[in-house]
């Protein structure tokens, strides 16, 4: 019975990869019945292809790494940020009170429709890129660390006032560990949107990274470069999101 | 016993802000304990039990009216909640250390005076589980641990079986009994047990509704250590029929 139960769980785990594996052949029989030429769409035979040759020519680690620095830049400055503010926002209703009215507003407009604005303000380089990756994280890790430090108990509060603990030490001791689920939820959702950020930025303007890339296939009729540019955004976002995962597996193990 | 209080309450009066001039809660409260003694306040609920707790922790200022410690440094405060108020993400013996981390303690002396404590409420065996494994039973005896390890000048225990089962809820007085007469702690505990507050006090002040007021203080003068069969004696019997009369 506990065999039986085992080979279930292992089959489950490895369900994903299966899913993944099958979309390849369901992907090369559309290419053979539509007969679509391979700059509208590529097998995924070309695809391999063009991914060693990116590969071995250097380029594509070269792309993903400008890409990535981006992304975990954005998500730096975005969550530290966010975190301070939401903080002080949970601890203060009048600046809750002043500031919201803004916070709200910067929510009705897109990143997406700001972003050549950036970029004419900020150059086509690095930092562009920055700062549009951390508006884009900033409200959802807001939002999650002003939801968390308001939902710590308040009689754990009470407890930490009966022991003459100091402001640092509820913070460490009560705040930070208390609203740590609700936290790196923020910086689960944080992280995939910070890679979305990257890619907006370097689409309106860069010389390098995965979102350049992914223009220069589509400009030179390389369909296959740009499948594979996406690949690799897949590839980091999936990355990010399991950091994060493993991060909750690590601090949230009293929970569930 | 000691003639000198260890603790004294002078004219205590707390009001809660709010629309129409303040809800008060406590009104005047006056009395002085004396190291070792166990203390009971006795009151319905809404009789400001919890805002007295309060104050006398330190977490809530008085809106008039002194409370003054026989030792002139900060008074150093033990306190158990209606629930164990534990930390989730901590095991017991985490759980059971944080009054002496907040003092800096070093880690060995920490952990021995933990197994020390987690021995006295028996919980061997337990020290690294989290809250979510325990018992409510467990769980307070953890909240009394934690209460007692840093050695108190002063416990103040609110309601803290109110949230157990009967027989649970017995199990621990003895427990607390005991543990009272091992460590020689001054007690304050809230309740609105009659039973509760004769089984364990020596003297029981029975507040009024809000605003709390005192309206007997009434001396426990059954033997110890008590016993169950204690509860049926007339003497008792008498006891809880002059604290009944005076609730409302």
């Amino acid at each position: 019975m506990t065999m039986k139960l085992k080979t279930l769980h292992t089959l489950s785990r490895w369900l994903g990869l299966l899913s993944i594996l099958l979309a390849i052949p369901a992907w090369m029989l559309v290419v053979q019945i539509s007969g679509l030429p391979k700059f509208i769409l590529p097998s995924p035979m070309d695809v391999w292809a063009r991914f060693l040759k990116a590969l071995t020519d250097g380029s594509l680690l070269y792309h993903t790494g400008v890409t990535l620095v981006e992304i975990l830049l954005g998500l730096l400055v975005g969550v530290c940020f966010a975190t301070i503010i939401g903080y002080l926002l949970a601890k203060s209703r009048s600046l809750e009170k002043i500031l919201s009215p803004y916070l709200v507003a910067s929510q009705a407009i897109p990143v997406v429709a700001i972003a050549p604005l950036l970029v004419i303000w900020l150059g086509g380089g690095i930092l562009s890129k920055v700062v549009i990756c951390s508006l884009i994280v900033f409200f959802p890790v807001l939002v999650n660390t002003v939801v968390g430090v308001r939902a710590v108990s308040s009689s754990l509060y009470d407890l930490m006032g009966s022991l003459r603990a100091t402001r640092w030490q509820i913070l460490w001791k009560l705040e930070l560990p208390a609203s740590l689920p609700v936290l790196l939820g923020g910086l689960r959702i944080g992280a995939t949107l910070s890679v979305i950020g990257a890619i907006v930025g370097e689409l309106v303007d860069a010389q390098e990274g995965l979102g350049f890339l992914l223009q220069l296939g589509d400009f030179q009729y390389d369909t296959s470069m740009v499948f594979v540019a996406v690949f690799m955004l897949v590839i980091l976002a999936l990355s990010l999101y399991g950091v994060v995962t493993l991060l909750e597996k690590r601090f949230l193990k009293w929970q569930k | 016993m000691n003639p000198k209080p260890i603790l004294s309450v002078r004219d205590l009066t707390v009001t809660y802000p709010d629309n129409n001039g303040g809800l008060d809660a406590l009104d005047n409260i006056s009395f002085e304990m004396h190291p070792r003694e166990f203390v009971c306040f006795l009151g319905p609920s809404g009789s400001g039990k919890t805002t007295f707790l309060r104050v006398l922790a330190g977490i809530l200022p008085p809106t008039s009216g002194r409370v003054s410690f026989m030792y002139q440094h900060r008074q150093n405060i033990g306190m158990v909640f209606q629930q164990a108020n534990l930390m989730p993400w901590r095991t017991v013996m985490e759980n059971i250390m944080l009054p002496l981390e907040l003092r800096g303690a070093g880690k060995i002396k920490m952990e021995n005076m933990a197994r020390e404590m987690i021995s006295l409420v028996g919980l061997k065996g337990f020290e690294g589980s989290l809250p979510r494994d325990l018992s409510g039973g467990m769980a307070q005896r953890v909240a009394i641990a934690r209460a007692l390890i840093h050695d108190p000048d002063l416990l103040l225990l609110d309601e803290p079986f109110a949230s157990l089962d009967a027989l649970t809820r017995e199990r621990m007085w003895m427990e607390l009994s005991r543990i009272w007469q091992a460590k020689q702690k001054t007690v304050i505990m809230v309740t609105h047990s009659i039973n509760e507050s004769l089984f364990l006090a020596d003297r029981v002040l029975v507040l009024t509704k809000r605003p709390g007021k005192i309206k007997l203080d009434l001396k426990v003068d059954l033997p110890r250590p008590r016993t169950d069969d204690m509860r049926y004696t007339s003497h008792f019997g008498k006891l809880a029929k002059k604290l009944r009369a005076a609730i409302e």
